[in-house]
C-alpha cells in the first residue's frame, strides 16, 4: 500500500461570485521515502490540493474525494485525529518563513511546544533535540540561537528553521509548499541541498509544490503538472522534461529562458490564465492552446494512460505525435 | 562596442544611507550603510546592459540613483555628455523624457484610481503640454495596439486587469515619450512563467524596433542572460563582474560568479543531477559593516590573505571582461 493516495481531490470555495472549483479530480499515490513535485502557474491549484489534505483550507473552503493516509481519509478526520497525524507524521514548509512562524514566541519555545505535544517529552529533553535539529540544518551555534526570537534571522536561516521544525518529529510525508521561492538563488542552493540530504538521513517522503521547473528538475522522481485546478500530466520527471505529451507542459518548457543554451526568441503561450470563476467547459487550456479543436472547447479530456508512454498520464484530447512537428514549427517561428 | 555612441556614464557612484541601528541609545552617532559603495559603468546606444545581483546587493538602488529617485551621494552620472548630479529640477525634467522607469510590482505601480487612458498619457501631459488632448488620445491608442493592450480597454482601471497587462500598461506608460533609455526594475520577477516569456518578446521587439537602450535588472540570472547584451554582477554594493554576456557565461572569471551561475537550477534533469553545485557559505554580511578588502572574501572559497587589504576596483580582464578579483 502507498502512504499517501489521493483520490479524485476536489476543492470548492463559497464565494460572494458563486461556487468556484479551485481543484478537481487530482489523484496521486506517493510512495515511502518518493519526492513528487506539483508543478503550475498561480491559480493552478498546487497549493489548494495540499492544504486541503492538511484541513487548512480557509473557512469557505471545501474539500471532496479522498486523501488516503496510510488508508485513513484525511478529508473525513475529526480535527482532534488530524492534530495527531499534522506536524507528527504529516508536515509541512510553507512559502513565507517570514510569516510563518510566531514573531512573539522564541525559536525554541515554537520547537519544544512541537515534541511536548506530539511526543510527550519534557521542555528539557525537547530542547535538546531542537537544538539536534537545528544543527541538523545546519544552523551555526545551534545552542545560542535556538533562545532568538524569528526576526533575529535572515530568509535563509528562517526557512531552515522551518524545516527543522517540521522534521522535529520525524515525519513519513514532507510538504514544502514553495520552500524556496522567496529566497535568492544561492540560498536556494543551500536549501535545496539540504533538502537532498535530509531525505537521504530520514528516508521522508516530500511533496514538493512549486512553479520553478529547474528545482523540480533537481529532486523530483515524478512530476505533476497542473492548470486551472486540474491536472494535465503527470509521469516520471524524466518522461516531463523530455518527452513531454501535452501542449502546455510543451509551452512551459519553451517558455523558459535557459542557461545551457542559446534561444533567440522565448515561445510564448498566448494570452492570460483563466479566471476560476468562469472556467471554459471543455479542457482549461482550451482558450491558449495552438491545438484547439472543437472537441477541447466542448469536451473535458479525461487523464488517461498516453498511448505513446502508457506510464505518462495525460488529458488532451490530441494523439502525442500530433503535437511534436508543430511546436517545433512554432519555434522557429 | 565602440563604434556606438555613449549614452550614459556613470563613475564611481556612492548612495550611503545614514541608520540607526536597533539596539542603538539616541545619543549613539548614526552609521553609514552602504547601499552602491562605487559602482562605473558606461552604455551605449541601444544597448542592454543586465544587472544582476541577490537582494541586498544595491541593483535597485543604483537604477534609482540614475534618475535621482534616490539621489546618488558621491560619484558622476554622466547622460549625453552632461552630469546629471550637478543638473537643476529643470533640467532633470528634461532628462527624464530621454529616460524612464518600468517598475518590479506591475499593479502597486499603477494609481488605482486613474484609468489606463489617464496612465498612459500623463507623461505626454507633464512633458508635452503643447499637445492637444485628441492628439494624446491618439498616441495613447498607438501605444496600447503596439504593447498587445485592447483599444477598447481603455477606459478601465488597473484592477481589472492580470499581473501581465499591468505591466504592458507600464511599459506603455515608460514608451509614450519615446525615451532612449528604459531602466527596468525587476519588470518580470513577479510574473508566471508563460507570461514571463510573453512580456520579455515584447521589450525585445520594442527595444529593436526603437531603438533603445536597456538597464534591465533581475535577480534570474537566465531571464538576464536571454535579453542582455552586457551584464554586471553585483555584491554587497560592489561590482564583481562587468563582462559581455556571452563571456560571463562561458567563462566567469570571478568567484562570485560562479557560485550564481552553478547555483541556478537547470531544467533538465540529467544536467541538474550531475552539475556540481557550489554552495556559498554562511549569511550575506551587514552592508553597514562590510568586510575589508573584497567584499567577498569572508564567502569566497579561493580568499586568500591580500583579499583582505586593498579593496579591488574592476580591472580589464580581456576584451569582453572586467573583474574586481585579484585572483582572476
Amino acid at each position: 500500500m502507498s502512504l499517501l493516495q489521493v483520490n479524485n481531490l476536489g476543492v470548492q470555495f463559497q464565494t460572494p461570485d458563486g461556487l468556484v472549483s479551485a481543484v478537481n479530480g487530482v489523484s496521486f499515490e506517493l510512495q515511502a521515502g518518493q519526492t513528487l513535485g506539483i508543478v503550475g502557474e498561480s491559480g493552478s491549484g498546487k497549493s489548494q490540493s495540499v492544504l486541503a489534505m492538511m484541513g487548512l483550507l480557509a473557512k469557505n473552503g471545501k474539500a471532496t474525494g479522498e486523501a488516503l493516509y496510510n488508508g485513513q481519509n484525511l478529508l473525513t478526520m475529526s480535527p482532534k485525529q488530524l492534530n495527531g497525524i499534522r506536524g507528527d507524521r504529516v508536515s509541512m514548509i510553507f512559502q513565507d518563513p517570514m510569516t510563518s512562524l510566531n514573531p512573539y514566541l522564541t525559536v525554541e519555545r515554537q520547537m519544544t511546544e512541537v515534541l511536548e505535544l506530539h511526543k510527550g517529552m519534557t521542555r528539557r529533553e525537547a530542547k535538546k533535540r531542537a537544538i539536534s535539529l537545528l544543527e541538523a540544518v545546519r544552523i551555526p551555534e545551534a545552542a545560542r540561537r535556538v533562545d532568538m526570537y524569528p526576526h533575529e534571522f535572515s530568509g535563509g536561516m528562517r526557512q531552515r528553521v522551518m524545516i527543522a521544525m517540521a522534521l522535529l518529529c520525524e515525519p513519513e510525508i514532507l510538504i514544502a509548499d514553495e520552500p524556496t521561492t522567496a529566497l535568492d538563488v544561492t540560498v536556494q542552493a543551500q536549501i535545496l541541498s539540504l533538502l537532498k540530504d535530509l531525505q537521504r538521513d530520514f528516508g521522508t517522503a516530500i511533496v514538493m509544490i512549486t512553479h520553478d521547473l529547474g528545482v523540480v528538475a533537481g529532486l523530483c522522481e515524478k512530476v505533476m503538472v497542473m492548470y486551472g485546478g486540474r491536472v494535465m500530466e503527470y509521469g516520471s520527471a524524466n518522461d516531463i522534461f523530455y518527452q513531454p505529451s501535452h501542449p502546455y507542459t510543451i509551452g512551459l518548457l519553451g517558455a523558459l529562458p535557459r542557461l545551457d543554451h542559446d534561444g533567440s526568441e522565448l515561445v510564448s503561450i498566448p494570452g492570460n490564465p483563466p479566471n476560476m470563476a468562469n472556467m471554459p467547459k471543455g479542457c482549461p487550456f482550451s482558450e491558449r492552446c495552438t491545438h484547439v479543436s472543437e472537441l477541447c472547447i466542448g469536451t473535458l479530456p479525461p487523464l488517461a494512460a498516453s498511448a505513446a508512454n502508457p506510464a505518462v498520464l495525460r488529458a488532451c484530447h490530441k494523439a502525442p505525435q500530433e503535437l511534436k512537428p508543430s511546436v517545433e514549427v512554432v519555434a522557429h517561428v | 562596442m565602440s563604434d556606438k555612441k555613449l549614452i550614459l556614464s556613470v563613475r564611481d557612484v556612492k548612495v550611503h544611507f545614514k541608520v540607526k541601528g536597533g539596539n542603538d541609545w539616541p545619543w549613539t552617532p548614526k552609521k553609514t550603510l552602504k547601499a552602491v559603495d562605487g559602482v562605473s559603468f558606461d552604455l551605449y546606444e541601444g544597448e542592454t546592459l543586465g544587472v544582476v545581483g541577490e537582494s541586498g546587493c544595491g541593483k535597485s538602488t543604483l537604477a534609482r540613483s540614475i534618475l535621482n529617485l534616490i539621489p546618488a551621494t558621491a560619484g558622476e552620472i554622466v547622460w549625453m555628455g552632461r552630469d546629471l548630479r550637478q543638473g537643476s529640477e529643470k533640467e532633470w525634467l528634461a532628462v527624464r523624457r530621454d529616460i524612464q522607469m518600468i517598475f518590479q510590482d506591475p499593479l502597486a505601480s499603477l494609481n488605482p484610481r486613474m484609468t489606463i487612458a489617464q496612465i498612459i498619457g500623463e507623461p505626454l501631459r507633464v512633458h508635452r503640454p503643447e499637445l492637444s488632448s485628441d492628439e494624446v488620445m491618439k498616441r495613447v491608442r498607438a501605444m496600447m495596439v503596439k504593447v498587445g493592450l485592447r483599444e477598447q480597454m481603455i477606459n478601465r482601471y488597473p484592477h481589472e486587469f492580470s499581473g501581465g497587462q499591468c505591466q504592458r500598461i507600464g511599459i506603455a506608460r515608460a514608451l509614450i515619450l519615446e525615451p532612449k533609455l528604459i531602466i527596468c526594475d525587476e519588470p518580470v520577477s513577479a510574473l508566471d512563467v508563460s507570461i514571463q516569456a510573453q512580456i520579455i518578446n515584447l521589450l525585445k521587439e520594442l527595444q529593436r524596433e526603437m531603438g533603445l537602450a536597456l538597464i534591465f535588472i533581475a535577480h534570474d540570472l537566465a531571464v538576464v542572460k536571454h535579453i542582455s547584451d552586457r551584464i554586471l554582477v553585483m555584491y554587497l554594493g560592489r561590482e564583481m563582474e562587468l563582462a559581455e554576456k556571452h563571456a560571463l557565461y562561458d567563462l566567469p572569471s570571478h568567484p562570485y560568479t560562479r557560485a550564481l551561475l552553478s547555483a541556478i537550477p537547470i531544467p533538465d534533469p540529467k544536467l541538474e543531477r550531475s552539475k556540481q553545485i557550489q554552495i556559498l557559505q554562511g549569511d550575506l554580511p551587514s552592508p553597514i559593516n562590510p568586510p575589508s578588502g573584497c567584499v567577498f572574501r569572508t564567502r569566497c572559497p579561493l580568499a586568500e590573505a591580500q583579499c583582505a587589504g586593498e579593496r579591488p576596483a574592476l580591472r580589464r580582464l580581456s576584451a569582453d571582461t572586467q573583474s574586481s578579483c585579484l585572483l582572476a
